[in-house]
């Protein structure tokens, strides 16, 4: 093959959307994955393109950078394709306490430039039909999107136009004399010469880290998703009729466990349904390194919440499970830019749970710090040398 | 073990012998759909016969998504074809 | 087979079982009935009403069961370590050891037609005259390939259908080739022989070598495509002709069930067959301690296999839990060379009745092939082709098949076969792990978990 002006390590959602944007700036490149495209942590999340949980400061930015960039991706790539859908996210609290905290959370957030509307307790149905009764009040977020992440990381890897190779395992990064980046080993023992590596591999960016003699403190925090049998369809989808859950719908404590440093258990409620008819329940977050077992009692607290929130569900059979590793930074802010230490290795990783929404502008500003045209946003927040 | 009777399907009268399934039922009277898939519509009924494939859900006394080869038939039961997804 | 009289079985103080076998068939039953006779508390679960499963259907299998507690209507829905089987509308049951002896079900492979009303699988033919006493039509195509498709065929000539054509898709002559291998089944032989004999005296033709390629109808079956295939399993061109029918019962072979041992990590292998099958030791161990597993789940071989299996399990699991072997010497030796002698001849039927090589090009791009989810064959191949799916997990989220209610248990197989054939590669174990893994095992209603 041709020598690469880069090679991106990982074909997860961050992969792809660096290789998009790495692309049309013009640079010729390789996407490497030593599984298959959006074989990671990708493939395991509810594909939340959020505004609503994002506090204000750089990572509000990047956020809402993101979000612009989503809908042009949506106009090229054609939302249907991508399942990218504009539902908007309907945040709920259910006591006095944490309604004002949601609220004072709102203001901040419309000081940031997002849009957000208070709904009182007695217009809650008429945002969501099926939510339990009781509830204090709400927030909506008009901006919040979803997306299906495995369409959208293959389908934007494939409008790249990029080099892909699945099932290649990143043995070994080289470097020449002056320490650059020299080239890329494979577990096959190709060698890939190449000045610049991405380092996309999310969970495992860590580990990629490590194969340059760089250090990033990227570490797994788990979570789990319950999946409903099918309550709409997607043909009746395409007519504009909605599942019976219309918006991204979670409960106001969600953003302090996202926010959380605790290693233990951590639930909240997360439900939205999805264009291919199931309802998705979550979220989980656990840091027990890559432990791939099932905890019933995760499991069960996820759907006492969600039933709590939503009692029809109470009839709906769960059909599947599956859990992922969130790319956790001890900061909750991802890793974006040049390594301190290894010229030529740049790191796109550590996103925790909002990878797939973040993707885009991580891409970008990735393209344009290899090519040196200028940062959509601020990229010292997410400079990687802040754990050097 | 069931015994013998009618059950209700879409209205009409179907025999029940004691043991049998709905799904034996109803194919004993000629009937071989009742069900059909969200996405075509397309119509089904019995297929692996032991509960392993789900093609043959149907709604019974009005809960959806029953597995007609499992359900033990009995007289008086109301079964309904179930379109799309039963909800 | 015979077991000293016992007072009712117990759970330990603990609430704990020595051991728990999940699946009533032939294998289960010889398990509970070999550890129960040793002396061992066991709980032997079954989701059925009655014990038996597909290969007994509702009669007695003759087996003595005292001193075990037996669970029917016990669907298990989860499995945790340690080991509790938690059961829809029951207490959860804990042992110190697990058996699982869940089976198989029928394999299928799609083609044209094979979701219209009327198509079923032999099993399902079998559980409808059997278990119900009601055939699948009036006027019967069987195909598909392995033994099964013999009793299935007999079984409606008995009932008075009009079986109007059998129709193997390998080569039996290819048993002659393996005298040993026949010689240590004999019981196997003369079953088949006098399934063929009832056949020709139905005039019944049985066709070896032929595939039914493609079902036709408007509401449900009315007719189907049958073909010769060459050696290599490839169809005869201009040998397709129609044969009517009112229902088809066609299937390649059975496939385990495998999800509870895969939720506690049991190790996976591809069988000789191409399913996926636990890898166990000699005593039946899975590779995840104090997990055991017998009969079909260990490789597919059929019912007496199952229960030589579940003989020495039973016995090997009561020596773990520190009770003496019900076995002697001479059983036990006997049971060891009755395992070998029967397992020889699985893998040869499973060479002899192998998929045919040429199924995928019998499939036309509208063919559905996840039932479930309504996925058609050019979904799969976009997916592989272009949007640069690898194998079966980015097919699987890419487009869907496996999705549904039935969990990739019908369309796992062809999936990853089609996956792997597109990549220009061989099956292997992990294309057909990704749609067997369930951590939960059956639906469970948000309500009930």
């Amino acid at each position: 093959m041709s020598r690469p002006d880069v090679v991106i390590v990982g074909a997860g959602m961050v992969g792809a959307a660096c290789a998009y944007y790495a692309a049309r700036n013009g640079l010729r490149v390789t996407v490497l994955d030593r599984a298959s495209v959006a074989g990671g942590t990708t493939g395991a999340g509810e594909g939340n393109v959020l505004v609503s949980d994002r506090q204000p400061g750089p990572e509000m930015d990047l956020t809402l950078c993101s979000l612009r960039l989503w809908r042009e991706i949506g106009d090229e790539l054609g939302r249907g394709p991508i399942e990218l859908e504009p539902k908007g996210g309907l945040v709920v609290a259910s006591t006095p306490e944490s309604l004002s905290a949601l609220r004072e959370l709102a203001a901040r957030q419309r000081r940031a430039g997002v849009e957000a509307v208070e709904v009182a307790a007695g217009d809650l149905s008429r945002y969501e039909p099926h939510l339990a009764p009781g509830l204090a009040g709400g927030v909506h977020y008009p901006q919040d999107m979803q997306v299906q992440p495995m369409l959208a990381a293959a389908r934007l890897l494939a409008a790249s136009g990029a080099t892909v190779h699945c099932g290649v395992e990143v043995r070994g990064i080289e470097r020449d004399a002056a320490g650059g980046v020299a080239a890329v080993v494979t577990g096959a023992g190709d060698r890939i010469g190449t000045r610049t590596v991405v380092n996309a591999a999310g969970v495992w960016g860590g580990q990629v880290a490590a194969l340059a003699g760089a250090h990033l403190p990227v570490a797994p925090r788990r979570g789990f998703i319950l999946v409903t049998e099918p309550l709409s369809s997607a043909s009746a989808a395409a007519r504009g009729v909605v599942g019976p859950i219309r918006h991204k719908v979670y409960s106001a404590d969600y953003v302090s466990t996202v926010v959380s440093d605790d290693a233990a258990l951590q639930t909240s409620t997360v439900v939205e349904s999805t264009r291919a008819g199931t309802v998705l329940i979550g979220s989980s977050r656990e840091r027990v390194g890559f432990d791939r077992s099932y905890p019933l009692p995760v499991l069960r607290r996820l759907a006492t919440q969600a039933v709590a929130l939503f009692p029809f569900l109470a009839e709906v059979s769960v059909l599947r499970t599956y859990l992922g590793f969130r790319p956790y930074l001890p900061d909750h802010l991802p890793a974006i830019g040049p390594d301190p230490k290894v010229p030529g290795l740049y790191h796109a990783c550590g996103h925790e749970g909002a990878g797939i929404g973040l993707a885009p502008a991580t891409g970008a500003l990735i393209a344009a710090q290899l090519t040196g045209g200028e940062p959509p946003v601020d990229p010292y927040p997410f400079r990687p040398e802040r754990f050097g | 073990m069931s015994a013998s009777g009618h059950l209700i399907f879409d209205g009409r009268r179907v025999p029940v012998k004691p043991g049998q399934t709905v799904a034996a039922a109803l194919w004993a009277a000629g009937i071989r759909s009742w069900r059909t898939t969200r996405e075509t519509g397309a119509p089904r009924g019995v297929f692996c016969g032991i509960g392993v494939c789900f093609d043959c859900l149907v709604t019974i006394d009005g809960t959806p998504n029953q597995r007609a080869c499992l359900a033990p038939a009995s007289p008086g039961m109301v079964v309904t074809t179930q379109l799309g997804t039963g909800r | 087979m015979t077991s000293p009289p016992l007072g009712p079985s117990r759970p330990s103080p603990s609430g704990r079982y020595h051991v728990a076998v999940v699946g009533a068939g032939p294998a289960g039953l010889a398990v509970a009935a070999t550890a129960a006779a040793a002396g061992c508390r066991v709980a032997l679960l079954d989701a059925a009403p009655a014990v038996g499963g597909q290969y007994w259907r509702g009669r007695d299998p003759g087996v003595r069961l005292s001193g075990v507690d037996v669970m029917t209507g016990s669907a298990v829905w989860f499995v945790s370590p340690g080991f509790v089987l938690h059961r829809r509308g029951s207490d959860p049951v804990a042992a110190e050891r697990l058996v699982f002896a869940t089976g198989a079900y029928d394999r299928t492979l799609p083609f044209p037609g094979w979701d219209l009303p009327g198509v079923v699988t032999p099993g399902a033919a079998q559980a409808m005259l059997k278990g119900c006493g009601v055939p699948i039509g009036d006027r019967v195509v069987v195909a598909g390939a392995g033994p099964f498709l013999l009793p299935v065929a007999a079984g409606l000539l008995e009932a008075g259908v009009r079986v109007v054509g059998v129709y193997e898709a390998g080569d039996p002559t290819r048993y002659a080739r393996a005298p040993a291998a026949v010689a240590g089944a004999r019981g196997k032989a003369r079953e088949a022989m006098s399934y063929l004999a009832t056949l020709a005296r139905h005039r019944v033709p049985y066709r070896t070598r032929h595939a039914v390629l493609a079902a036709r109808g408007v509401a449900a079956v009315s007719a189907v495509e049958v073909g010769q295939l060459d050696r290599s399993g490839a169809l005869v061109p201009g040998s397709v002709r129609p044969v009517e029918c009112d229902a088809v019962a066609v299937g390649y072979g059975f496939t385990p069930q495998l999800e509870l041992p895969l939720a506690l990590g049991c190790a996976t292998r591809l069988d000789t067959d191409g399913s996926l099958v636990l890898a166990v030791d000699f005593a039946g161990q899975t590779t995840v301690p104090g997990v055991y597993a017998a009969g079909e789940v260990t490789g597919v071989g059929g019912a007496a296999l199952a229960e030589v299996e579940g003989r020495l399990v039973g016995a090997g699991v009561a020596v773990a839990t520190g009770h003496r072997s019900p076995l002697s010497e001479m059983e036990l030796t006997r049971l060891l060379r009755r395992r070998s002698a029967l397992r020889r001849f699985a893998a040869l039927m499973h060479r002899v009745h192998a998929p045919p090589a040429g199924w995928p090009e019998w499939l036309t791009e509208n063919t559905i092939v996840c039932r479930c989810e309504d996925v058609p064959v050019h979904r799969i191949r976009a997916a592989v082709t272009g949007l640069g799916a690898t194998d079966g997990r980015a097919v699987k989220a890419l487009c869907r098949p496996g999705m549904g209610w039935c969990q990739g248990r019908i369309c796992g197989y062809p999936v990853a076969e089609l996956t792997a054939r597109w990549r220009g590669r061989p099956l292997t174990a992990a294309d057909l792990a990704v749609f067997a893994h369930r951590p939960i095992a059956q639906p469970v209603r948000l309500g009930d978990l």
